[in-house]
């Protein structure tokens, strides 16, 4: 039997406001347990909360920025559930009138363009933090994540594979980077995201029944844990048994999911509007405002780069997915102007150096300058690509100039073609049988003979001349 | 109506063990709650808008400045138990 599969989800932010949601306590990560906490955030009774007003200028942006429409009237509410890292026994969430609806983005996968709706944005505080005690067997509780300001963006049903539910999450991620909303680190859970998944036969209308498998922190384990449950979904009903409606987890380590116990999971959370907080009233001003700042979104950037500087579009899209490269980008073409060129370091060693290094674009050990530099090397002819190679490494390792070490190294190309001649002379002369193979027609013989005289050169030859000189020779 | 049984599903979701003795009374207490508050349902609001505040005031907001923290020692006094740097419960895992 084929299957559908219908894929929603619930991407949860962190946002980078310099305090929590209803306090001043810092939200720097990390910190001794429970040292940025205080009666309002350990949820203390009689404490009183007070919206942190960039907590909903940051909403709206995100809002803005997936084309949502904004309410002009708010709320925030309780929702109700007994867990020791809510102290509070409820979450101040928004129930029936969230910050921002009915927005979308646009996805891309493979050749394929695709929509993928957004139902709404809704702002919330995060809960603390559970340790295992391993002195006691006990759990510790750390509030100091207890009251970091969370958007929490919820899709429609729209994707179908795993692959689209990777696209759409890095499409956020991207979005949110560029907005300045959110520093989405996943690895420090600062973007997290909950999977409802359901499968139906192809043809059949109604959904199937779906479960909901929470916290997920990697692209990685998103992309598995699809899998995985699409996998299991189908074993059931094959076997001719019945999708239960439940709240799972996954388990990185061991590569697979499981349902939460049925206690866990009471989802009665009695929601009611919460007394403490006024509504938020927003002015068309307040928002135009917002809009008129918003800056450039990865999508414009995207059409910008095929369109007006021909780029291709795979190579616009991977540069454009994050902003600290695409940042990176325009800083090394507006020193050398020579933005293919550019383009063509980023996607081929500068995607690998932050992989191999696991660093973000913006910690790279050289600056953009620095890389437009050596492209104005190369253009004007000072090193080969070849030679420009070798600097490209030293400038990893050390961060220096490449005009600097290209001095201290001497490895100016050399261009006279007298002294290229003299060399190409002394190899040719010495490998006649190479000459014999070209002339029998095996091409590999030119290789062979550019390659010996680069080496004799140390590699500072000018190409186009020893190459025009060497095919002077063979086809005399 | 309150029934028991909802008196003992609330219970549950705020993990509270409650006699037999307790269900029969807060049974009553809250029909008593529930009924109080039904009083405003009586009332002609024919003419008047929804909302879900009786106070006219909105946009209370603070600016995104950080203040200090408490005292940790402060605040774990009021923890039932803790280590002196976390508040301390039973296993929560298993
Ligand atoms: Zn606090």
């Amino acid at each position: 039997m084929e299957y559908e599969v219908i894929i929603g989800l619930e991407v949860h932010a962190e946002l980078s406001t310099k305090t929590k949601i209803y306090c001043g306590c810092s939200t720097e990560f990390g910190g001794d347990p429970n040292t940025h906490c205080c009666p309002v955030c350990t949820g203390m009774p009689g404490a009183l909360p007070v919206l942190n007003e960039k907590v909903v200028e940051y909403a709206v942006r995100a809002g803005l920025a997936t084309g949502c429409e904004i309410a002009r009237e708010s709320k925030q509410d309780r929702k109700n559930y007994f867990y020791p890292d809510t102290p509070r026994a409820y979450q101040i969430s928004q129930y029936d009138l969230p910050l921002c609806e009915h927005g979308h983005v646009d996805i891309n996968v493979g050749e394929m363009s695709k929509t993928i709706g957004i139902t709404r944005i809704h702002i919330e505080d995060d809960a603390g933090k559970l340790v295992h005690d391993g002195y006691t067997g006990g759990t510790l509780v750390d509030l100091n994540r207890a009251g970091v300001p969370l958007i929490e963006i919820v899709s429609e049903p729209d994707m179908r594979s795993a692959e689209e539910a990777v696209a759409y999450v890095e499409k956020l991620k991207g979005i949110l980077e560029y907005i300045g909303v959110s520093d989405c680190k996943m690895q420090e859970g600062s973007l997290r995201a909950d999977v409802n998944l359901s499968i139906r036969p192809v043809g059949q209308e109604k959904f199937g029944t779906r479960t909901e498998t929470k916290n997920l922190n990697s692209f990685r384990s998103i992309a598995r844990c699809i899998e995985f449950e699409i996998a299991r979904q189908k074993e059931v009903l094959e076997s001719g048994g019945v999708v239960l409606q439940e709240t799972r987890r996954w388990d990185d380590e061991a590569g697979e999911g499981y349902a939460m116990r049925t206690k866990e999971e009471a989802n009665d959370y009695r929601y009611f509007p919460e007394p403490d907080l006024m509504p938020i009233r927003l002015s068309e001003e307040y928002i135009q405002n917002i809009k008129d700042t918003l800056p450039e979104l990865p999508e414009s950037r995207r059409a910008r780069y095929i369109s007006e500087i021909g780029l291709p579009e795979y190579d616009a899209g991977i540069i454009t997915s994050s902003k600290h490269l695409s940042d990176f980008f325009e800083a090394a073409v507006a020193v050398c102007g020579n933005a293919k060129s550019v383009s063509n370091w980023i996607m081929t060693d500068i995607i690998r150096i932050a992989k191999d290094k696991g660093v973000e674009y913006n910690e790279l050990p050289f600056t953009a300058e620095n890389l437009a530099k050596l492209i104005m090397l190369i253009d004007k002819g000072t090193i080969s690509s070849a030679i420009a190679k070798k600097v490209f490494e030293e400038m990893v390792e050390t961060g220096e100039n490449p005009e600097k070490i290209v001095e201290a190294k001497g490895l100016v190309q050399i261009s006279d073609e007298g002294a290229i001649k003299e060399v190409v002379d002394r190899i040719v002369a010495a490998n006649p049988q190479s000459i014999a193979d070209y002339k029998a027609g095996k091409d590999r013989a030119l290789g062979f003979l550019v390659g010996q005289c680069m080496k004799e050169m140390k590699g500072k030859g000018n190409p186009q001349i020893l190459n025009k000189l060497i095919l002077e020779h063979l086809n005399k | 109506m309150i029934s028991k049984e909802e008196i003992k599903h609330i219970a549950e979701l705020s993990m509270l063990n409650l006699s037999e003795e307790e269900i029969q009374k807060y049974t009553v207490n809250m029909q008593d709650i529930v009924e109080f508050a039904n009083k405003v349902n009586s009332l002609d609001t024919e003419g008047i808008t929804e909302s879900a505040f009786a106070l006219d005031t909105f946009n209370v907001f603070r600016k995104d400045e950080v203040r200090e923290s408490f005292d940790r020692e402060e605040l774990l006094k009021n923890a039932p138990s803790s280590n002196g740097e976390a508040y301390s419960l039973p296993s929560m895992m298993n």
